[in-house]
């Protein structure tokens, strides 16, 4: 069998938390790496998810995976390829159609100390299973005053993929967003992907991870240093994607590439952007976006889920609570249209946010100079 | 012939036999496809111990011939059926009942003239000693709050056979999923009275930090996991716990306790669905008292209540007499040993009736008769049965029992006063806990909050520690 070694009766953890954070600080900067070949590798965001749970589940015998299709089927989107011929049906478990029971029965293996990673199909089906998420497994540690702790991670598409209709299309970022015990992260790129999987399924709390679908297939280059396998990144840091000075952008998961797009054009036009990507929606990493809007003075905010009480506004309210001063500008939020997503290519089109709503609303917070006229 | 059967003769032979038997041999081969097979045992073996999947895989030469098949049975996906050509609806209700398991009737004697149940004096005496502190305890609390000491408070009357007896057949080693009615299965482990009182004043002694409301008892060293409020959550979360626990190949089991009313909740379903097909030691206990705070059971579920459920999903179960301590014990005990020893779920459904008012927000005699709560009360109640049944064997007196009940009552008022007095958890505890490691915004959440309370230190009432 496998030999599972637990260090103590009753709720052990497997790998317990004071060896972890000294992993979480490790980050890829480019002057730290030595000695690595200089052809820089590329892989899709797909790879990148399936070797990060390949490699933490070879470390620690306590990961194990569960969710509808991981199994025999290799995952719906094949992100659990390969796992179950190489750890078997123990450890990655195929499940009834049931999210509520699946994700009840994780949090109930973590509560005894196994650290489960749950699939969602898409996060929409975690709507299901949404009171273990919260009340099961995000709320524990603090009702239990510490006596339960629960090293389980959520992951799955989420927001729109193409063409598949108003419930398989909704960004569950702010409703997660806001649950207090929950840790939020949001990954862009292959690396995003690699690190932040290894961290969220490492760390001793609930970490929800959502991914996007369409980003599945993407390729992306990575540095020998993220194709270590103790490679970890830091929960909680955004990452400055493109350094600029004129205004900030910040964005997550598909929408970080979009932004990078919107710069390019925005150059053309002299306009200097810096783009943010968030990595993790919570804890939102404040210092780096204020830091950065004191430098640019200007700030737009990119989502692709619906405007009201989204992950802009919080952007917004954070950066007037600490950089009132400094903006010049009112903020603006670029997200998704507040209609369930309609299904036809053209409608689905106009529901999302394109690159150029992006460098519209860029423009729009560098030229504003005349207030909004008040009625009479 | 009808119409409908000449359609179904015609598609039967739009199949060729070579045809039919080629498409059968395609779907073996692709099914094997995927290593390792499905049909062998292998698959599972290491986990789900000797249940054998059936598939349209694993086919008898039977099928294979090439004769126009007059099967009496199939091999279906999921498992070989025989047919019948009578039309007949499995009804969905019965005349009768599923048989109740009882072995001490009213008078405290026993039905049944064995010794099937071993149980010696000292653990008899400790189990009626536990119901009888248990029911003092309910006293006590329910008054404090009727007093305004407590704000809140539910009782287990009417199911301490129940609480203590189950927890009686149980090791300490086994997790514990409760609801909330189940208090009795802590205090049989080793909770204190003060420890009880320390978390209904939610004062600094209280392992939950005064985080919970009441009654929401939880003690990692007892292996008992804090009480959550929604229902029938904790069931899946047992399941899952169940799953741990067999692939550590411990000696140990999960229970979970829950009502009547969780039994609707897609959690049961989903429950006891998946702990089946897993093959994990789960004790699945249902506490029937006939309420739903103030939904009877009639308006709650239509079958023959829960244990017939458990047929449904694969899982063996008992209904069994929840007034009667020796056969829930029996019970508990037998399931136990099944579910370790065969890594199987087990369902126990116990009747009984909640002697009292849901909680103390709730009135029950607004919905139901007191004639009825009465009679439930006194002539079917657990503790006086199980009293009777020692008395008769010489293990207690009355002596014993006023004795017992005083000094518990003296010990609990004592535990209450103390509780009362000491001081609630330090302020700064709040932040704690949200996280493993508590994150910067909390931190200056927390440093910004103390300098407020510094300053404004008249405002604040001066007994909250920080």
């Amino acid at each position: 069998m496998f030999g599972i070694v637990r260090q103590n009766v009753g709720g052990a953890r497997g790998l317990s938390s004071q060896g972890l954070n000294s992993m979480v600080r490790l980050r890829p900067i480019a002057s730290v790496i030595r000695n690595y070949s200089s052809a820089t590798k590329e892989m899709t965001v797909r790879d990148a998810l399936n070797s990060a749970l390949d490699e933490e589940m070879a470390a620690d015998p306590n990961v194990y995976v569960m969710g509808e299709e991981v199994g025999e089927y290799q995952g719906a989107y094949k992100i659990t390829k390969g796992l179950l011929d190489k750890y078997g049906p123990e450890r990655v478990v195929d499940t009834p159609i049931t999210e509520a029971g699946f994700a009840g029965i994780g949090v109930g293996s973590a509560y005894h100390g196994l650290r489960p990673v749950i699939e969602f199909m898409t996060f929409n089906f975690s709507m299901q299973a949404i009171d273990h998420v919260i009340n099961s497994a995000a709320k524990s540690n603090y009702m239990s005053a510490g006596q339960i702790n629960v090293p389980i991670v959520f992951r799955g598409p989420n927001g729109p993929a193409a063409g598949v209709g108003a419930q398989h299309s909704q960004c569950y970022g702010a409703w997660y967003g806001s649950v207090p015990g929950l840790k939020v992260l949001v990954p862009y790129s292959s690396e995003d992907a690699r690190g932040l999987l290894k961290a969220a399924i490492r760390d001793p709390d609930p970490v929800v991870f959502l991914e996007n679908e369409l980003l599945y297939g993407e390729s992306f280059p990575v540095s020998a240093e993220a194709l270590d396998s103790s490679f970890c990144l830091p929960i909680g840091k955004a990452k400055i994607e493109r350094e600029g000075k004129d205004i900030t952008i910040t964005a997550f998961s598909k929408m970080v590439g979009y932004a990078l797009k919107a710069a390019e054009i925005l150059e053309k036009d002299g306009i200097n952007a810096e783009v943010i990507n968030l990595r993790s929606i919570r804890p939102l990493d404040r210092a780096t976006i204020n830091a950065s809007v004191r430098k640019t003075n200007r700030l737009v905010t990119v989502e692709e889920g619906f405007p009201q009480h989204g992950i802009g506004a919080e952007i917004c309210a954070s950066v007037v609570e600490d950089s009132f001063g400094y903006l010049d500008a009112p903020v603006e939020r670029v997200a998704g249209a507040d209609v369930p997503t309609p299904y036809a290519a053209n409608l689905e089109r106009m529901a999302f946010p394109q690159i150029e709503d992006i460098v519209r609303a860029a423009k729009r917070v560098c030229y504003r100079s005349v207030p909004l006229a008040a009625t009479a | 012939m009808s119409m409908a059967s000449i359609k179904f003769i015609k598609r039967t032979s739009f199949l060729t036999s070579s045809q039919f038997s080629s498409h059968l041999h395609r779907w073996i081969d692709s099914s094997s496809r995927n290593k390792p097979p499905v049909t062998s045992s292998g698959r599972f073996g290491t986990v789900y111990g000797g249940r054998q999947l059936h598939t349209a895989a694993s086919i008898s030469s039977d099928q294979l011939s090439t004769e126009a098949p007059s099967r009496q049975e199939l091999n279906f996906p999921g498992g070989s059926v025989k047919f019948t050509s009578k039309r007949i609806f499995i009804s969905g209700s019965n005349e009768e009942r599923a048989h109740c398991y009882r072995v001490l009737n009213e008078n405290g004697e026993l039905v049944i003239d064995n010794d099937l149940l071993k149980i010696t004096k000292e653990l008899a005496v400790k189990m009626y000693t536990n119901m009888a502190t248990l029911q003092v305890i309910d006293t006590i609390f329910y008054e404090a709050q009727r007093q305004g000491r407590i704000s809140f408070y539910l009782t287990t009357t009417g199911e301490e056979a129940i609480n203590i007896a189950s927890a009686a057949a149980l090791s300490n080693n086994d997790f514990v999923f409760p609801q909330y009615r189940e208090p009795g299965v802590l205090l049989w482990r080793g909770f204190t009275l003060q420890e009880f009182a320390n978390q209904l004043f939610g004062n600094k002694h209280d392992y939950g930090k005064g985080r919970q409301m009441h009654v929401h008892y939880g003690s990692k060293k007892h292996n008992y996991v804090t009480v959550s409020s929604p229902i029938a959550t904790q069931i899946p979360q047992a399941v899952g716990a169940a799953y741990s626990m067999k692939m550590e190949k411990q000696d140990s089991c999960t229970i979970t306790y829950f009502g009547d009313g969780s039994s609707s909740e897609g959690d049961f379903h989903a429950g006891l669905n998946f702990s089946a097909v897993m093959e994990v030691p789960v004790i699945f206990f249902c506490r029937n008292n006939g309420w739903a705070i103030s939904t009877p059971i009639s308006d709650q579920l239509r079958g023959d209540g829960i244990v017939v459920r458990g047929k449904a999903y694969g899982i063996p179960s008992i209904r069994v007499d929840g007034n009667d301590a020796l056969a829930v014990y029996s019970a508990v005990y037998e399931a136990r040993k099944m579910a370790i020893e065969n890594q199987t779920p087990v369902l126990i459904e116990a009747l009984t009736y909640r002697v009292g008012h849901h909680s103390t927000s709730d009135d029950s005699t607004k919905y139901r008769p007191v004639d009825e709560i009465e009679w439930w009360r006194n002539d079917q109640s657990p503790v006086k049965r199980f009293r009777k049944w020692i008395e008769n064997k010489g293990w207690w007196s009355n002596d014993n029992e006023s004795q017992h009940r005083s000094n518990i009552r003296k010990e609990l008022a004592q535990a209450v006063q103390n509780a009362e007095r000491t001081q609630k958890p330090p302020v700064a505890d709040m932040f704690n806990n949200v996280y493993d490691v508590s994150p910067k915004n909390l931190n200056e959440q927390k440093e910004s909050l103390r300098k407020t309370l510094k300053q404004h230190a008249k405002e604040y009432p001066s007994n909250v520690p920080w």
